[in-house]
């Protein structure tokens, strides 16, 4: 269907950190840098920028975008700021993705940031301001709620227990312990994630991703580009994005239709019919545990309800069948929001090249596909990439 | 050649001081309805949705959550921009051509009422390590800028001041202006400074308001019943964010716009267009956008062509004939689009006592205001493209 | 390949007196038009009451009304009063505040689908005056308002949901 074929030819990432020296102009500038050298492209030869990041809550300044423009390689450039709240780091790749494929530019560098920590005295409590200003905030509502809301209904849906769920964090801090960027990479038992104190029923601190400071931007190029740049550019297969009502009291959170409708827009682009048998590797987005599950759900890499049972027979691991979250994810590596999304970007680029080291999936993966999740249980962006070049 | 790209309706709201009767969600309703009806085409024949619009000018966070449902986009494709509806566009018009949607409707709107704090609000938006601390208003790098500005071009300060008189006289046969004013050259001279050698009658008044955009390809664009407006240039640029390191008189962001969108249009001298709708949110902006635009060869004479009645609307080369901001009122996110209404309303032939006579090609620009350099650069048309 | 990931991290307790920092707070001060929907949703939860609007489109009733349907893009059309009862379709027991304070006895946040509105149809509120251990998924409960003169036209009009005894009907 896309007339024009964009690859991937670099991507770069800062170490996730809690908490870190540099300013988000800083971090954006070095993960911009970092994209750049392995693009082996020069800053003049970027034809446009486009930046993802989530809330200005966050860093502490209004109109951010403009402020991290300069860290961003944006001076005297084309360059846009994106958002779809969590779903913004896969999300502007799919931005950056048809700002290419329309032929108006040739190549951009996407960076993802997002500083965390500058929010005090904890950056949790920005999230109050999330909610509806009228019908919600009144109640202090606070993050924690509506994925303790969002994990009960699944579970209560599918017969799902907490144990299940935990396994997911117990793969995932494993996998990032290879990861040498990763905040909270560490070897774990389902017994330990399950005697961590429980932050909202049913959530135990061990299945929630940190707050995090961090970077990470890839570089895009048209194919004519991407050939002389490269031989093993990495195609950007499809891209899908959707977003649900912002009445989420109104849906049934069980099922997040919206990161199917995503998928299935990025797998017709991609001509993926049967996901399950088409992907080699998935990064879905992880910042609760039972999120990775619910979103292999809908993902279609799994039967509804039925992701907990592939996991506890080892189909997810880095060795399994369908190896998910090789990466470690946001539990393991960490989540500063937007660069998150990127980080699973990265990590299918460097994987589909098997350049991913001691985190390398073994068989030769030729497709990915990566996926992230924001908003109030609302959107579902998600990209396909690969190593042959779409049709 | 590129594929052909058109606005096939739109629908606006007029801009007005306050809002009170609706949220924004019952405002954007509204005028996505009319933009839907305007466009023929039912809410579900469009392919992807585009909000502007940013956290803090709405109080909430993550905005885009809120963008969906009064736009007949939920389980759509949609996404928020931090930009101007300009920008909007562009997005609009890439994603078109790279074939994803054949359809996109562009939002902003301004619910500047609700906004208690705007200049701390502005302020906040200032690096937080070298320009937060020393406590100036935000509107002093508006002074910085108007100061270097004159003394590099040799305006004057009565020049700039003409703008505002202009704009207010155009704004009067404006029926979407929230500010219908009379402000004459003296009281605009005496009115005090807010940051030297500007003044505060220099300032555009925020103001409530709408705008939705409906963006389509050719083939859409040819069903449609009402004449579309060709995009024949659309361009986007951001200079240096900080202030230590910027150029303080030039508007490079709208050169670079400009000569993006006149490239694409195949326009090789701004006088082939026939009236620009600029950004004047500060008097001075509308010259120093105009001068970036490329219609004046020496700087000085963009201050010569307001007092020679130049840029009037029975001028040779009409400036916000709508009223431009300091006429209508500065609609946040949505005052880039507001020009677009200039330029459809004008192409149309509906611009009623404003209308121009020669009104084939027009050019709405859009700044995002202090302290940023960014901005972006419409063309519209109604022939399509040559080639 | 990258060999070296680029950062600093900073250990809370290894760099307190050492780094400078620059403290702010923000001045971000808003009063959002509440609209025709929740206009009189705020003035019926001040006189008590629960009101919804339907879509003759789609038939639902929809809480918290809204003066447009959001699937079928029209103007929803009559209002509804619905009941102040309704059934657990969610909830959770939180032991942290907003702003990241433990508590001892958590907080019971609910999506309630309100009875008299479309099934689904749930809003969010807290339950209180019940064990946490005995909250369950399709619990029946019941708002408990504040007394009249409290009310201000806000959500916390209810204080709160609590369960319907098993003795008593449903209201």
């Amino acid at each position: 269907m896309a007339k024009r074929k964009v690859a991937v030819i670099g991507a770069g990432m800062t170490k996730f950190m809690h908490r870190a020296l540099e300013t988000p102009k800083e971090l954006a500038w070095l993960a911009a840098r970092s994209a750049l050298a392995a693009s082996e492209l020069k800053l003049k030869q970027i034809d446009c920028v486009v930046l993802g990041s989530a809330p200005d809550a966050f860093d502490g300044v209004h109109m951010k975008s403009e402020y991290l423009a300069d860290g961003c390689g944006a001076w005297r450039k084309p360059f846009l700021r994106c958002y779809v709240g969590g779903g913004t780091g896969v999300y502007a790749v799919a931005q950056a993705w048809f700002q290419v494929a329309s032929g108006m530019f040739d190549t951009a560098l996407v960076v993802c940031e997002e500083k965390m920590s500058t929010c005090q005295p904890h950056p949790q409590a920005a999230f109050l301001t999330i909610f509806d200003p009228i019908t919600e905030q009144p109640l202090k509502p606070n993050l924690l709620w509506i994925f303790a809301l969002e994990q009960t209904r699944y579970m209560e849906t599918y017969g799902i227990t907490v144990e299940q769920i935990a396994r997911v964090s117990v793969k995932n801090k494993r996998n990032a312990l290879n990861h040498p960027a990763a905040q909270l990479g560490a070897k774990l038992t389902v017994k330990e994630v399950l005697a961590s104190e429980i932050m909202a029923w049913p959530v135990h601190r061990l299945m929630v991703s940190p707050t995090s400071d961090g970077a990470a931007a890839i570089v895009i190029a048209a194919e004519e580009v991407a050939r002389r740049v490269t031989d093993k550019p990495i195609w950007i297969q499809g891209v899908g994005w959707c977003l649900d009502s912002a009445y989420w009291t109104n849906r049934d959170l069980a099922y997040p239709e919206y990161v199917e409708k995503a998928a299935w827009m990025a797998y017709r682009m991609a001509g993926v019919k049967e996901p399950r048998k088409e992907i080699n590797i998935a990064e879905p987005y992880d910042p609760f545990a039972y999120k990775e599950l619910h979103h292999l759900e809908g993902l279609q890499l799994a039967p509804k309800g039925q992701a907990p049972k592939l996991l506890a027979d080892g189909v997810f691991e880095r060795n399994g069948d369908l190896p998910v979250t090789p990466s470690g994810g946001l539990l393991g590596v960490g989540n500063p929001i937007a660069a998150a999304g990127m980080m699973k970007i990265c990590e299918l680029y460097w994987q589909l090249r098997g350049e991913a080291a001691k985190r390398q999936v073994p068989g030769k993966p030729e497709r990915g596909v990566a996926q992230a999740w924001g908003d109030l249980m609302q959107v579902g962006t998600v990209v396909v990439m690969g190593t042959k070049k779409p049709e | 050649m590129a594929e052909r790209i058109a606005i096939i309706g739109i629908g606006f709201s007029p801009l007005e001081p306050a809002t009170p009767a609706c949220s924004f969600k019952e405002l954007v309703f509204e005028t996505a309805q009319k933009a839907y009806a305007d466009a023929s085409v039912r809410f579900d024949e469009i392919d992807s949705f585009v909000t502007c619009a940013e956290d803090f000018n709405e109080g909430i966070s993550i905005f885009d959550e809120y963008t969906p449902d009064q736009l007949g986009a939920v389980q759509k494709p949609m996404h928020t921009l931090t930009q101007d509806g300009l920008h909007g566009i562009a997005d609009a018009l890439m994603q078109i051509r790279s074939g994803i949607a054949e359809i996109v409707a562009v939002e902003a709107h301004s619910k500047a009422s609700n906004v208690q704090t705007p200049d701390w609000i502005l302020d906040y938006a200032l690096d937080p390590v070298y320009n937060r601390p020393l406590g100036f208003t935000p509107h002093a790098i508006a002074g910085l800028e108007m100061n270097r500005f004159l003394s590099r071009s040799g305006i004057t300060g009565s020049q700039c001041a003409q703008v505002v008189v202009k704009n207010q006289r155009n704004a009067r046969c404006n029926p979407l202006s929230a500010y219908p004013l009379d402000t004459d050259l003296a009281q605009v001279e005496s009115s005090p400074y807010l940051a030297y050698p500007l003044r505060e009658a220099e300032l555009a008044k925020s103001a409530d308001g709408c705008v939705v955009v409906v963006v389509a390809n050719e083939a859409k664009a040819r069903k449609a019943p009402s004449q579309p407006l060709w995009i024949l240039g659309s361009g986007f640029a951001t200079d240096s964010p900080t202030l230590e390191s910027r150029d303080w008189s030039n508007a490079e962001y709208a050169r670079l716009s400009a000569r993006a969108a006149y490239r694409q249009a195949g326009i090789k001298s701004p006088h082939e267009v026939d009236f620009f709708e600029v950004d004047d949110t500060y008097a001075y902006k509308e010259l120093q956008h105009l001068i970036a635009l490329g219609l004046y060869d020496k700087p000085a004479k963009a201050g010569r062509a307001i007092e020679a009645g130049e840029t009037r609307q029975d001028g040779k080369m009409p400036a916000n004939v709508s009223g431009g901001a300091l006429g209508m009122g500065l609609a946040l996110e949505a005052s880039g689009l507001y020009r677009v209404v200039e330029l459809v309303l004008q192409l149309r032939g509906k611009a009623g006592e404003r209308q121009l006579s020669r009104a084939k090609i027009g050019l709405a620009q859009s700044w995002r205001g202090v302290p940023t350099t960014s901005g972006a650069v419409v063309i519209l048309g109604v022939e399509p493209p040559r080639g | 390949m990258i060999q070296k990931f680029a950062g600093t991290p900073l250990d809370k307790q290894k760099s307190r007196g050492k780094i400078f920092t620059i403290s702010y707070e923000p001045k971000l001060s808003y009063r959002w038009d509440s609209g025709e929907a929740i206009g009189r949703y705020l003035e019926e939860l001040k006189q008590g009451r629960l009101i919804a609007r339907r879509c003759d489109g789609c038939q639902r009733v929809m809480i918290p009304p809204r003066m447009f349907c959001e699937r079928c893009f029209r103007p929803t059309d009559d209002w509804v009063y619905v009941n102040d009862t309704g059934r657990i379709l969610t909830f959770s027991l939180c032991y942290v505040s907003w702003d990241v304070r433990r508590l001892k006895q958590p907080e019971i946040p609910a999506v309630i689908a309100i009875d008299g509105a479309s099934p689904g149809m749930g809003i969010l509120h807290l339950i209180k005056k019940v064990r946490p251990k005995q909250v369950r998924v399709g619990m029946a409960v019941r708002a408990v308002w504040r007394a009249p003169s409290k009310r201000r036209g806000s959500v916390t009009d209810i204080a709160y949901w609590e369960p319907v005894k098993q003795t008593e009907e449903p209201r």
